[in-house]
């Protein structure tokens, strides 16, 4: 019998649904997965094999019963501990939401439960999604799945923030799961791990019951193994929600349906200064790959400009902790989450004191550095000044686009790094996500597909970015490219 | 822009996170190198450039005047809304006593 | 307009007064949740999981605040901004779940605008303007309870993200008796719009009130401001204390400061609050969770539409269209609760008495400022809960303008009337109230007191004209109040040649 957490999301769906195997088996093999690699790898934050089970059985009953079966009949999914989950801890990877037990689902959960998904588990991330390494999470690091072909055994980064996500993906501890990206967050993991995430159009996916990292740039979105799964998983979380004033209004796009690695008469940029000096060697040349190969499927190539590229990352480095600071006031110990009452204290050295020992080092430098540009005298120069050049750098998109449809770049500017290599000094960190930033910044929809490996024997990641709303342009750059690259490689399983 | 000890103290006190002397010894030299960093937006020309508002075109909508139209953005849940709390007694949160 | 001086050891002070008033936004639901707003439920019943700022929490606003907000600008003759935004204006405190209060600093909703405050009842046309800056809408916080516990203050989320407009005044105002008025006009508008109940017990309406003291004609001083005054008593002895306080301080050498003080209301006076103290870098940036308001001219059209006619309109109206004096028609709109009884009663008067309310206005004026709200006032009602209505009021008016009962008569039956609450008609039905038009019976009675005053009847005919008003008098009282007074007078000057 095939092993059915080798599976992609739409195999298991199709099997289910023609009674292949039922939901029961496919739930049983990913939470032994699951079981299995829990000490090695520290992809989830709780466990939830009893939710999977029941969802499972759920949908084997209503298959019996003759009932019409949800887009996700049978697949059970890894939910990214950012999304509130009803009686499920939610912990955004803090100490200062520990035991935290939400009594409502997120939106974008709820939908997923509603096309037939079942939950294994809360995945681990960056502590409250700060982070590209996924080095921040109060419960411990993540270690990726992808070891170098050096015969050595370092623990590699799995990517970050959704890098419990990704792990546990390329792992096979799960089919598909949820990631959310503020600037790189879906992509930047998924590159390092050999799978494939789309982050969709600023507003596609409702922000409703996701812990809020920067509110104008946090976007959900869905991390499979493929693009069709992606797109699949994609359809079932997107979609308005009258609970959320940035939601957009638009009917939900049959994206699987309308795949097509047919790129005749599409054209893709290739923005000339993200070919940056000392670009690793490896990175480029895939780079260089994917542009023969969406040539290949019959598209036009052209060189672009995004001439305040450089501009970008500083610019997001102000903006998103100006809004985390804010956003991360609301944990203050009085209504859930940690509260810290040293002996004699008032009210507001309980909360310097809950927040003090709540918060990780990363989430505390962010906020200070919030703070700081916000405070008065500063607002202007830092803060409004950033969301000038944000204006200038979604103008460059919207310049690139009247050239062409979608935008060929790097997920990433290394493959997966080592924990520890980069922790030490946080502006090396944040510099990862220089190629990932400029379209969050922009709301714009992009994905990155697996490309190859590098001559360590880890994953690349190609990106691409598209026009807003154009999520089918995305999806069918990134299919070509799949269908092309035919990245087959996945991690050795040295944790049994 | 350089940022001395006391000043880290100041946001770290606006921003309620209590920070030891050692911790602001470290910070701060931290917080200068990124603050050093992300000031070279200062040398990109902005004149005439309105600040984003929305990254995506669109307006904001606004709700019907209708009272617990959907229980997730309605009221009457006091049990939901206490269940997480360190300390609660008759329906209140509890915190240290505070004096006006 | 006034010249209301603080006399201090240096000569004479002027009292500059600025008002931010809060008012809260009648709506059913909260600003950005779905949460109920009435008024004293149990605590934490009227909670969303918004409103306690869950994680993940998102707001999203409530159409018919900013309705209400833009109304209200628009009685206020203010500049209406079609592209505003919400603010956060970040602090910590126990009341504030969020960490963070979404307002509006940069782009209000509403812009300058202006009211006329009358400062003397006698004299309405002679006004003051005061200039409002701006409205900004804006969430409300929750409330601590400090006397429940031995060492715990209790939180009620009920208030929090409840709607408010704040509504700043420039500091144009110069007395005491200047931001009383102000206050009272303001309220008026707010409740004729109908965007806030004005009910300052319930704190529905409360006041920041800025102070500060200059030599007459010299520069603004430091103010000092004082929080949440809820009564317009109150604001006016806040502005008396405070300039007095400033003044004495700066007499003695001291120094105002800036700052955020509390009135107390049993000792009357004002203190520093420390607690506010360090809050004052509140590093406002727009809310991330919102997109810009952009407002369409059909949802202007309709705010404006829906406007009502607003006191000062309706007060010239009523001179000019009415003929009301100009006191009686400042009295008749000064509240729109008084307002409508009158035009109800008003209506009614004109349709049972087949005249044009031109015609009818001062008698219904008259009877409702002196009969009607003197009964309220001996019965410690108000017009709300009068246990007349318009059309009652009408019905007995009416019977007046017909001559069927006199005016004297009337009073007795509206007594009567209040004790029973039967109708005026039927009143004079059953106790035979009714105005005799019987000349015999009037003859008869003029022949008994002429009879018996000879006296008088003998001075009268020696040019004595005054007594006429005595001989008038004795035939009422005769008939028991009940006779035509014209016929009265007919008859009378027949009688006495
Ligand atoms: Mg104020
Ligand atoms: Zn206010």
């Amino acid at each position: 019998m095939t092993d059915l957490t080798e599976l992609t999301v739409a195999a298991i769906r199709t099997g289910v649904a023609s009674g292949d195997f039922t939901a029961r088996e496919v739930a049983e093999g990913f939470n032994a997965n699951v079981a299995g690699a829990q000490n090695a790898l520290n992809a989830f934050i709780v466990t939830t094999p009893d939710k999977a089970l029941a969802a499972a059985d759920a949908v084997d009953a209503d298959r019996a019963a003759g009932k019409v079966l949800g887009k996700l009949a049978g697949v059970p999914i890894g939910m990214k501990d950012l999304f509130a989950t009803h009686g499920v801890q939610t912990t955004a990877a803090s100490h200062i939401l520990e035991g935290f037990k939400p009594q409502y689902e997120s939106t974008v959960s709820q939908k997923l439960w509603d096309a037939g998904a079942g939950m294994l588990g809360k995945l681990n991330l960056d502590q409250f999604a700060m982070g590209s390494s996924n080095e921040t999470s109060y419960f411990g690091n993540v270690i990726s799945p992808w070891r170098r072909n050096d015969g050595g055994n370092a623990a590699l980064a799995p990517g970050g923030s959704s890098g419990g996500s990704s792990a546990a993906i390329a792992a096979r501890l799960c089919p598909a799961a949820t990631g959310t990206d503020t600037g790189g967050s879906i992509r930047q993991p998924a590159a390092f791990t050999g799978i494939s995430g789309i982050k969709p159009t600023y507003g596609r996916c409702s922000r409703w019951g996701i812990v809020a990292f920067a509110s104008s740039l946090d976007q959900a979105g869905p991390m499979a193994r493929d693009v069709r799964d992606c797109a699949i998983m994609l359809e079932a979380m997107a979609g308005f929600d009258p609970k959320d004033a940035t939601s957009l209004d638009l009917p939900v796009p049959a994206w699987e349906a309308g795949l097509s690695a047919d790129l005749a008469g599409k054209t893709v940029g290739i923005p000339r200064e993200y070919r940056m000096d000392g670009i690793d060697a490896d990175v480029a040349r895939s780079w260089e790959d994917g542009i023969a190969w969406l040539k290949d499927a019959g598209a036009q190539v052209v060189d672009i400009s995004l001439p305040h590229t450089k501009y970008a990352l500083p610019c997001y480095y102000i903006i998103a902790p100006a809004e985390a600071s804010s956003n991360l006031a609301r944990y203050d110990g009085v209504r859930y989450g940690l509260r810290d009452l040293p002996d004699g204290a008032g009210l507001q050295d309980m909360y310097a004191a809950t927040r003090a020992a709540g918060f990780g080092a990363e989430v505390k430098r962010r906020i200070l550095i919030g703070t700081y540009v916000l405070s008065a005298g500063f607002y202007d120069a830092y803060y409004t000044q950033a969301q000038k050049v944000r204006t200038l750098i979604s103008h460059d998109f919207k310049n690139a686009f009247t050239e062409c449809d979608v935008i060929l770049a790097p997920t990433a500017p290394t493959a997966a790094f080592a924990l520890g290599e980069k922790s030490g000094d946080p502006l090396e960190m944040y510099l990862n996500d220089v190629f990932s930033v400029p379209a969050s910044l922009a709301g714009l929809p992009a994905m990155s597909v697996p490309a190859g490996l590098n001559r360590e024997g880890l994953p690349l990641g190609l990106q691409i970015i598209g026009r807003p709303f154009d999520e089918q342009g995305v999806l069918n750059a990134g299919l070509a490219i799949e269908q092309r690259a035919g990245f087959v490689a996945k991690p050795d399983i040295w944790w049994k | 822009m350089s940022v001395d000890k006391a000043t880290v103290a100041k946001i770290a006190s606006l921003a309620r996170i209590k920070v030891s002397d050692a911790e602001l010894e470290a910070i701060a030299p931290e917080l200068n190198q990124i603050l050093a960093w992300v000031e070279q937006l200062g040398e990109v020309d902005v004149t005439g450039i309105e600040p984003m508002t929305a990254v995506i075109p669109n307006t904001l909508r606004l709700r019907d005047d209708v009272v617990d139209a959907d229980p997730l953005t309605g009221g009457g849940r006091g049990d939901a809304v206490l269940a997480n709390a360190p300390a609660a007694e008759h329906g209140f949160f509890g915190v240290p006593k505070v004096i006006e | 307009m006034t010249n209301y001086r603080i006399q201090g050891a240096t000569g004479e002070w002027e009292v500059v007064i600025g008002l931010e008033v809060h008012a809260q936004v009648t709506s059913n639901a909260k600003l950005f949740s779905g949460a109920a707003t009435a008024f004293g439920a149990e605590p934490n019943s009227q909670v969303s999981l918004v409103d306690a700022a869950m994680p993940g929490m998102l707001p999203v606003p409530n159409r018919e605040c900013i309705r209400q907000a833009v109304r209200t600008g628009m009685a206020i003759d203010a500049q209406i901004n079609k592209w505003s935004r919400f603010d956060r204006k970040n602090y910590f405190y126990a009341d504030l779940p969020q960490g963070y209060q979404i307002s509006q600093l940069y782009h209000p909703l509403v812009g300058e605008g202006r009211l006329d405050i009358i400062l003397d009842d006698k004299d309405p046309e002679n006004t003051k303007t005061i200039g409002i800056e701006r409205i900004h809408v804006e969430q409300d916080a929750g409330k601590l309870m400090h006397d429940q516990h031995p060492t715990m203050s209790y939180v009620d989320l009920n208030r929090s993200g409840v709607a408010l407009m704040e509504i700043v005044s420039r500091p144009d105002m110069r007395s005491p008796a200047e931001a009383g008025a102000y206050l009272r006009k303001l309220r008026a508008i707010l409740r004729y719009v109908g965007s806030c109940d004005g009910n300052m017990e319930e704190g529905s309406m409360r006041a920041d009130v800025n102070v500060s003291v200059r030599k007459p004609g010299e520069p603004f001083g430091t103010r000092t401001e004082t929080k949440n005054v809820n009564s317009v008593r109150f604001v006016m002895a806040v502005v008396e204390g405070e300039a007095r306080r400033q003044v004495d301080l700066i007499e003695d050498g001291g120094k105002v400061v800036q700052e955020t003080r509390l009135y107390d209301p049993d000792r009357n006076e004002t203190r520093s609050m420390r607690s506010k103290e360090d809050a004052h870098d509140y590093r406002y940036f727009p809310d991330p969770d919102l997109l810009p308001l952009v407002l369409e001219d059909d949802f202007l059209a309709d705010c404006r539409a829906s406007l009502p006619e607003l006191p000062d309109a309706k007060r010239h109206r009523y001179e000019t269209a009415l003929g009301l004096s100009a006191y009686n028609a400042g009295v008749l709109t000064a509240e729109v609760e008084t307002a409508r009884w009158f035009e109800a009663l008003l209506e009614e008067s004109a349709a049972r008495q087949g005249k044009p309310e031109g015609e009818v206005a001062k008698q219904a004026a008259n009877w409702l400022m002196s009969e009607l709200f003197g009964a309220l006032n001996r019965l410690g009602k108000s017009l709300e809960t009068s246990p007349v209505s318009p059309a009652q009021a009408a019905e007995l008016l009416a019977l007046v303008g017909d001559g069927t009962i006199s005016g004297t008569i009337a009073k007795q039956v509206f007594e009567k009337m209040l004790e029973t609450g039967d109708g005026a008609g039927a009143i004079v039905e059953r106790e035979g109230l009714k105005q005799t038009s019987d000349t015999g019976a009037i003859d008869a009675a003029i022949a008994k007191i002429l009879a018996d005053n000879a006296d008088k009847v003998e001075q009268y005919r020696g040019g004595k004209e005054a007594l006429f008003g005595f001989f008038v008098g004795q035939t009422m009282k005769a008939m028991a109040g009940k006779a035509n007074p014209q016929l009265v007078n007919e008859l009378l000057k027949k009688a006495l040649g």
